[in-house]
C-alpha cells in the first residue's frame, strides 16, 4: 500500500477506547445527528451488519481518505450486483436496468480513480465501508438463491434500497464532511447519479409486480 | 397560419432576390447541454429545419430519445449527436438509460 501523502485531515484519528464516554460528554452537534441519521438508514436497508458502536467511529471525523473509500466502494459493491443480475436475468428491463448500473458506476469510480491518484490520497477502510461490503454480500448470497420473477423482484427491491442508503449518506455525512472541492464535487456528480438511479429502480419495481 | 405564410412569402421573396439567400441559412444551430444527469435548458423559438447538437458532457453514457421515437441519438460521454427538426409540435424527450432525464422540444413550422 502506497502511504497517505497528503497529512492532516487526511489522516485518521485514533480511535477511543471510550467513545461511549466521550459521547455523553458533550452535547450531540450537527455531525453526530447527521451520523446517526446514516446509522438509521443503513440499519433500515439490513447493511448495519457491524455494531452502531464501531459505524459511530468510523463516522466520527470522517476524513476524505475514508469518504473517498465509502463512495468507492458503494459504487463497486451496486456494480458486482449489476453483473450477478446480468448472469441471472432474463428481463430485458432488468437487464437494461443492470447494464446501466454497470455502466454509470464503472465511469464514476473510474473518475474516482483518478481524482485519489491525483490528490495523492490512497483510500482507506473502515467501519462504513465494511458495513456495506458485509450487507451486499449477504444480499449476494440470498439473491444467488432465487431466479426468475423472483430474483428480478429481489434484486430490483435491493436496488431501490441501496440507492436510497448511499443517498442518504451522501446527503447527511459524505459530502457535508469531505473537505476536498473536487472530491465534494464529484460526490455531488453520484449523488444525482444515485438519485436518477434510484428513482429507475422504482418504477421499474412498480411494472414487476 | 399567419406565420407560415409570412415564411413563404419570405422564401418567394428571396426567390425572386435570385436565391442569393437560399432557404437553407435561415435554419440555425442550437445546442443543448448534458451535464451532472439534466438536459440543459431547450433554446425557444425552435423551426422546423434547425438543427439541434446534443452535447454530452457528462461522465455518463445517455442518449436524446424522442417519446414518439422519431429520434433516438446516442450519446457517450465527451461526444455530441445532431438532429434535424423535420416536424412542429411538442415532441418530448428523454434519456433511454435515465427516464428522470427529460424535456419537450417545442418547434415552429
Amino acid at each position: 500500500m502506497v502511504p497517505v501523502r497528503v497529512s492532516g485531515n487526511l489522516t485518521a484519528k485514533p480511535a477511543s477506547k471510550h467513545p461511549e464516554r466521550e459521547a455523553v460528554s458533550r452535547p450531540l452537534d450537527e455531525k453526530d445527528i447527521a451520523m446517526l441519521k446514516t446509522m438509521k438508514m443503513l440499519g433500515a436497508a439490513g447493511l448495519l451488519t457491524v455494531s452502531g458502536l464501531a459505524l459511530a467511529q468510523g463516522n466520527a471525523g470522517i476524513n476524505d481518505a475514508q469518504i473517498a473509500h465509502i463512495a468507492y466502494t458503494a459504487g463497486a459493491l451496486d456494480v458486482a450486483a449489476g453483473k450477478q443480475a446480468l448472469a441471472k436475468s432474463k428481463s430485458k428491463a432488468v437487464r437494461d436496468f443492470a447494464s446501466e448500473m454497470v455502466r454509470d458506476h464503472e465511469a464514476v469510480n473510474k473518475k474516482a480513480l483518478a481524482l485519489v491518484k491525483k490528490l495523492g490520497v490512497t483510500p482507506q477502510d473502515n467501519a462504513t465501508s465494511k458495513a456495506l461490503s458485509a450487507g451486499a454480500a449477504k444480499e449476494h448470497d440470498a439473491l444467488a438463491k432465487l431466479s426468475g420473477a423472483a430474483f428480478d423482484k429481489a434484486y430490483i427491491k435491493n436496488e431501490v434500497a441501496f440507492h436510497g442508503t448511499v443517498n442518504g449518506a451522501l446527503k447527511s455525512t459524505l459530502i457535508p464532511s469531505a473537505k476536498n472541492g473536487e472530491l465534494k464535487s464529484l460526490l455531488e456528480t453520484g449523488l444525482s447519479l444515485f438519485t436518477e438511479h434510484q428513482h429507475h429502480a422504482e418504477q421499474i419495481a412498480a411494472s414487476l409486480h | 397560419m399567419k406565420r407560415g405564410g409570412m415564411a413563404v412569402l419570405a422564401v418567394g421573396i428571396m426567390a425572386l432576390a435570385g436565391g442569393l439567400l437560399p432557404a437553407a441559412a435561415m435554419a440555425r444551430t442550437y445546442t443543448i447541454v448534458i451535464d451532472k444527469m439534466t438536459f440543459g435548458p431547450v433554446p425557444a423559438r425552435l423551426r422546423v429545419g434547425d438543427t439541434i447538437l446534443w452535447v454530452n458532457r457528462d461522465l455518463f453514457r445517455h442518449t436524446a430519445t424522442a417519446k414518439d421515437h422519431s429520434f433516438d441519438i446516442d450519446l457517450k460521454p465527451n461526444k455530441s449527436g445532431k438532429l434535424v427538426l423535420k416536424r412542429a409540435g411538442a415532441i418530448a424527450f428523454s434519456c433511454r438509460f435515465h427516464p428522470g432525464m427529460n424535456g419537450v422540444l417545442t418547434v415552429a413550422k
